[in-house]
């Protein structure tokens, strides 16, 4: 109960302290604080299509942070998400622009799975390396990101190039779209936040109530424990890079069947690498992540109504910082958590 | 030379009063208050956590109490750092040793306060002043030798000397007999003995009931923080200072009904092992265990226990020959093979292999059973029964506090070794590997583990007790070999040798060579 009430007060007393520091600077740059948030509040949660976009805008983020929580949770620190998500959504983006005759009871599962399937394969092979020859994982995952960027730019200049425009893969076949669930104006906010919500609900599920998730979990704490219990390190690391990237995958598929409906050269646009900070932020719990993700995605939405009144968008980014740098230390918010109840 | 003769006069060399240390959540002493006399060997007992080392380490300078006073020789002190303590004559060896490895003895002996000439470090000089000291007290060192290449036995003579150079006249040494033989032991008290004659004052901390008997004038019990006797050594006994450590009567010596062995349970044939860095360090070692037997292996630590232990359980590549279990033959068989099989193996390094610190208990009593009915369903774990299962097994084992919840690492060290004895237990198994069962517990959780192991051997599980403490092995053992640099020396009975002759075999002597002459 107390571990509970630490993991949800260090995030939140983080972002309290972030938006008093960005208001400081906010009055530092002569504008009022208090109209800032609240164009910011307003842009990101003000009207429906303002809470869509937000939604739209947080799908991909609860994904890759349920991809690096997921290994975080398993003592591996993926952080290729990015390469993952954008593997993934090229798969996919290959296989359903060339089948478009299938129905999207078919095309639309298949299309997830594949893209799913090219994530945790991309990842598994960092996890196979660290497994066999101890190469660490960090390194290995940001290689195969850049092999990802060259494979990319590769394809949507080369064999799924459309030949105009900007390089980008054809449109993929309306069956394996993912259906519209709510339509605002412009704005089309697709299952895929469905989709997400129920890849936190496997990550819960699957850490805290099957045996598996107890090997993964037990190899994360203490690989020389888990080997001793007779649990095979080496496929438990395998494995945890593969359900991991499968999330990062799923991530570009959304994305991909949700958003932009075709492959564009820089799909995954630094999400993967906000996972890792959206991981810190939701202390790696799945729900935890969902909120992280909604915070960072309404930042950034309501950013732009904020800049309206003259207030740099960038500001946010201030504030997502200080949020990811207490997190991470959060031993410096902890000691003054500590320090105050010595006190009381 | 003032300051001397106000030591030799004054009565006292050590007097802590009234002292009272809390760290967050524990009263680590509780108004301690202890009198060292000039030249006196001084013991101190208590079990892990009763607050000797709070308290040395006060004295040493390396804490500071929160009331209470510290004079040494009659003198109110107070100690900033361990310089202070070192400049008011007291001398610190502790359990793990502060040594440079690359260094030489001499190197490491002047090393901080070195003798110069000009701008040069002075070797010769420093090599005169080392060898003299080591000469006068019986310290027998080479003093140009690396510590590296240095048995145990002599880096510790090595920090002796560096106290000596240092100018204590007050000497702490910390467990100093944890690691070593029983010859290097008699060694050890010799040395003591000399200093004390040169009028210096000893403390000596051990939880070791008969070394403290044998080498202390006077015993300071602690117990919780406090001290629960001060006995004079001639006229108390082991069984009186145990129950002052442990507040209840102990049974120092289980008695060890008689039990006949069945069949050859676990058989292990010329093996050879190497260490991390590919040195061979099991060379050669062939044994068998029967059920209902306790094979006991003694021997210093370092001399391929742990590489043996873990080669026979699993955990480590065998480099030739063969380990057969039941029959069959499973030479690097992954270990949930072996405890499919039915092995279970209490870990000598808990930490390390034998519990999760984040886990919370529920979870620890669950590793290596944890995919199979009852505790799982399918895929899914039945959290139900590992909850019944979990409160079960700590109240059988007494493990506390009864929360299942509470994590692996906030338990005390003889509880998580409860817990994992328990688990080990619990899993009915044919053959168990139990490896320093007993490390750094309580007198009090060293008997009860003790019962446990002999209950097993009651019923017909062949066990193999790998243990650095002597005593152990000899109260639990049919058999004990002895392992020195990966070989086996020689198999005895308890009943029918003596420590010196396990000693001498702990050293590196065969038995066909110290029995030959009687033989």
């Amino acid at each position: 109960m107390k571990k509970m009430f630490q993991s949800i007060a260090v995030p939140v007393i983080a972002v309290v302290i972030a938006l008093v520091i960005s208001a400081l600077v906010i009055l530092a740059i002569g504008k009022n604080p208090i109209e800032a948030y609240g164009s910011l509040i307003h842009g990101a949660f003000g009207n429906q299509q303002a809470i869509i976009d937000t939604l739209i805008k947080s799908t991909p983020l609860i994904l890759t942070g349920l991809a690096v929580g997921f290994g975080f949770r398993a003592g591996v620190f993926n952080i290729g998400a990015e390469g993952q998500m954008g593997i993934g959504a090229l798969a996919a983006a290959t296989f359903a622009s060339n089948f478009g005759g299938l129905p999207p009871a078919i095309a639309i599962p298949l299309t997830m799975l594949i893209g799913m399937v090219a994530g945790a394969g991309w990842a598994a092979i960092a996890g196979f390396l660290k497994a066999k020859t101890g190469a660490h994982e960090v390194v290995t995952t940001i290689m195969l990101n850049s092999i990802t960027t060259y494979i990319a730019s590769f394809m949507v200049t080369g064999p799924l190039a459309t030949g105009y425009g900007s390089p980008k893969s054809p449109e993929i076949s309306t069956s394996a779209q993912l259906p519209i669930l709510m339509r605002v104006g412009a704005m089309e906010l697709s299952s895929g936040i469905v989709i997400a919500i129920l890849a936190a609900v496997f990550m819960y599920v699957f850490l805290n109530k099957t045996t598996s998730g107890y090997e993964i979990k037990a190899v994360g704490f203490n690989p020389y424990a888990a080997e001793y219990g007779g649990i095979s390190v080496s496929k438990n690391v395998i494995l945890a890079m593969a359900i991991s990237g499968a999330l990062a995958g799923l991530a570009g598929v959304t994305e991909l069947m949700g958003v932009h409906h075709r492959f564009l050269g820089e799909l995954a646009g630094g999400k993967g690498f906000d996972g890792i900070s959206i991981a810190l932020i939701g202390q790696n719990n799945p729900i935890g992540i969902i909120f992280a993700a909604i915070l960072i995605g309404a930042l950034r939405t309501g950013s732009n109504e904020m800049q309206f009144m003259g207030v740099s968008k960038y500001i946010v980014m201030i504030t997502q910082a200080i949020v990811i740098f207490l997190v991470a230390a959060d031993r410096i918010v902890r000691a003054i958590y500590a320090r105050k109840k010595v006190e009381a | 030379m003032n300051e001397t003769a106000s030591q030799v006069r004054h009565e006292y060399a050590v007097e802590m009063l009234e002292i009272t240390k809390k760290f967050p959540g524990v009263l680590a002493n509780d108004r301690v208050t202890i009198r060292i006399k000039n030249g006196e060997i001084h013991a101190i007992v208590g079990e892990n956590g009763a607050g000797k080392s709070t308290l040395m380490n006060q004295l040493y300078g390396l804490y500071h109490p929160d009331s209470g006073e510290i004079k040494i020789f009659g003198e109110k002190k107070t100690f900033v750092g361990p310089r202070d303590a070192i400049k008011a004559g007291i001398g610190m060896v502790h359990q793990h040793f502060m040594l440079v490895n690359t260094l030489t003895a001499t190197e490491n002996v002047v090393l901080g306060n070195e003798p110069v000439k000009g701008l040069n470090f002075d070797l010769k000089h420093s090599r005169q002043v080392v060898k003299e000291l080591s000469e006068r007290y019986g310290l027998y060192i080479d003093i140009d030798a690396k510590i590296e290449d240095m048995p145990v036995g002599m880096q510790q003579r090595v920090e002796i000397i560096k106290t000596l150079y240092r100018g204590a006249q007050i000497i702490i040494l910390d467990e100093p007999t944890a690691v070593l033989t029983p010859q290097e032991v008699e060694e050890l008290f010799v040395i003591m003995r000399n200093l004390q004659k040169d009028g210096k004052t000893i403390l000596f901390i051990s939880h070791k009931l008969n070394e403290v008997m044998e080498i202390s004038e006077k015993i300071t019990v602690m117990r919780g923080g406090k001290v629960t006797a001060e006995l004079i050594t001639k006229d108390t006994n082991e069984r009186e200072i145990a129950r002052a450590m442990v507040g209840r009567d102990v049974v120092l010596k289980l008695d060890k009904a008689p039990h006949k062995p069945k069949d050859v349970v676990f058989e292990v044939k010329d093996l050879q092992v190497r260490d991390n860095r590919r040195l061979e360090v099991v060379n050669g070692v062939s044994l068998t265990v029967r059920r209902g037997e306790v094979v006991g292996i003694a021997g210093v630590a370092g001399n391929g226990q742990t590489e043996f232990i873990e080669a026979i359980t699993g955990l480590r590549k065998v480099e030739r020959g063969h380990i057969i279990f039941q029959g069959k033959d499973v030479t690097s068989a992954h270990p949930r093979l072996l405890r499919e099989m039915g092995m279970t193996h209490i870990a000598e390094d808990r930490f390390k292999y034998a519990l999760i610190k984040p886990f919370p208990a529920y979870y620890n009593v669950l590793l290596g059973r944890h995919y199979k009915p009852p505790f799982a369903k399918g895929a899914f774990l039945d959290h139900k029964e590992i909850k019944r299962y979990t409160a079960e097994l700590m109240e059988e084992f007494d493990v506390r506090p009864r929360i299942i919840e509470h994590l692996g690492g906030n338990f005390s060290g003889g509880n998580q070794q409860k817990l994992v004895v328990g688990r080990e237990i619990k899993a009915n198994p044919k053959f168990m590997v139990v490896a320093q069962p007993t490390r750094g517990l309580d007198v009090g959780a060293i008997e009860f583990i003790h019962r446990q192991v002999l209950r097993m051997r009651e019923q017909d599980v062949g066990i193999l007790l790998i243990s650095m403490e002597l005593e152990e092995i000899f109260s639990l053992s049919d058999r004990i070999l002895v392992m020195y640099e990966g070989k086996i020396m020689g198999e005895v009975r308890p009943e029918e040798t003596t420590i010196e002759e396990v000693g001498l075999m702990m050293a590196g002597k065969k038995l066909e060579e110290i029995r030959g002459g009687k033989l």
